[in-house]
């Protein structure tokens, strides 16, 4: 499946719960699982990403070493329940090729979200991980990490600063 | 719209300089690139790329009411316009410290030799004017591994220097 990029206004839209399990949602999560895996670097990939306005996302991070990871997430009409610390990152897309940029996100989030099969699950994800979902779950929202740019420069912004303990 | 030029623009900083400038570059007909301005020390700085038919020469021309009138400084290479090519770093550096002649050249030169190759550097003087403090931060891309700088920046932070390394790990989604 072809990615569309930025401005395209598809990507601005808010998606729709999906509420058919069928054979074709297993078939269109394949299709776009091998997209994210044949993106330049892609770790995570959402359905308006390819210009299906429908809430379904991927992420899978266990290809990057030292960082902690669920493996290959099928996230449907997902929902963030509980999220705390923030932390800049930097972010790119593949709906916006070669430009990447600052953006705060929660450490770590709680979000629940139905597989496949419509059953229901619960993950628990920080960091590098957290990151990448709450970039896709954007995408269901109709918003894209430009939404969310702070600046590159003045960035004296420790990492750590506002994490609970 | 066959040249790309490099426009640096500098002197004292005033309201309304950018808006001025860029005004006069889009009546002129020409495109805008990549820019990045600053205020250093409280002087206004600008560099832009500017894309034109123009020749150097009448590309001057251009911008000289613009520059005489706010009593700027303009200077203008020819350049390879290269967009779409940037190289994500992945390393960021910030060292701070008791400002003293020295500090970029030792930690640069440090870093330079354990294999940084910088795509972002901003530095800045903060504190009193009896107690000046230094504040560096770079981004770039470390071509032998981020050891290799962690163990440059140790020797360097015997010296009094405060600094650290963070790994950028871009999340492309």
């Amino acid at each position: 499946m072809d990615i569309i990029k930025y401005p395209d206004p598809r990507l601005k839209q808010v998606s729709a719960a999906v509420d058919n399990f069928d054979d074709q949602l297993c078939d269109f999560i394949r299709e776009l699982e091998q997209t994210m895996r044949a993106g330049p670097g892609g770790v995570g990939i959402a359905a308006p990403q390819v210009g299906y306005s429908k809430q379904i996302v991927i992420v899978d991070v266990s290809s990057r070493p030292k960082i902690a990871s669920h493996g290959c997430m099928i996230l449907i009409n997902p929902e963030l329940t509980h999220w705390e610390g923030l932390a800049v990152g930097r972010e790119g897309c593949m709906s916006v090729p070669d430009y990447t940029g600052n953006v705060i996100r929660a450490e770590r989030i709680t979000v629940q979200a139905l597989n496949e099969r419509g059953e229901q699950q619960e993950f628990a994800c920080e960091g590098f991980e957290a990151r990448a979902v709450q970039h896709e779950i954007d995408h269901l929202q109709g918003m894209l990490f430009l939404d969310r740019l702070v600046s590159r420069r003045n960035d004296l912004f420790k990492r750590k600063v506002y994490q609970k303990k | 719209m066959n040249h790309w030029y490099m426009l640096t623009v500098v002197g004292e900083d005033r309201r309304g300089i950018v808006a001025h400038l860029t005004h006069a570059l889009y009546e002129g007909g020409c495109n805008l690139g990549e820019a990045s301005m600053m205020r250093l020390g409280g002087n206004f700085s600008i560099m832009m790329m500017v894309q034109t038919e123009l020749s150097k020469h009448a590309l001057d021309d251009l911008i000289e009411p613009v520059i005489d009138s706010l009593g700027l400084h303009a200077h203008i290479d020819r350049i390879k316009g290269q967009l779409h090519h940037h190289h994500i770093p992945d390393v960021r550096i910030h060292v701070n410290g008791a400002d003293r002649a020295g500090i970029v050249s030792q930690v640069v030169g440090a870093l330079a030799e354990a294999g940084l190759d910088i795509t972002d550097l901003e530095t800045d003087v903060g504190g009193t004017e009896q107690e000046p403090i230094y504040i560096m931060i770079i981004e770039g891309h470390a071509v032998e591994g981020i050891e290799s700088l962690r163990s440059a920046l140790q020797i360097v932070t015997r010296d009094g220097i405060d600094a650290r390394i963070d790994e950028i790990d871009t999340m492309v989604g």
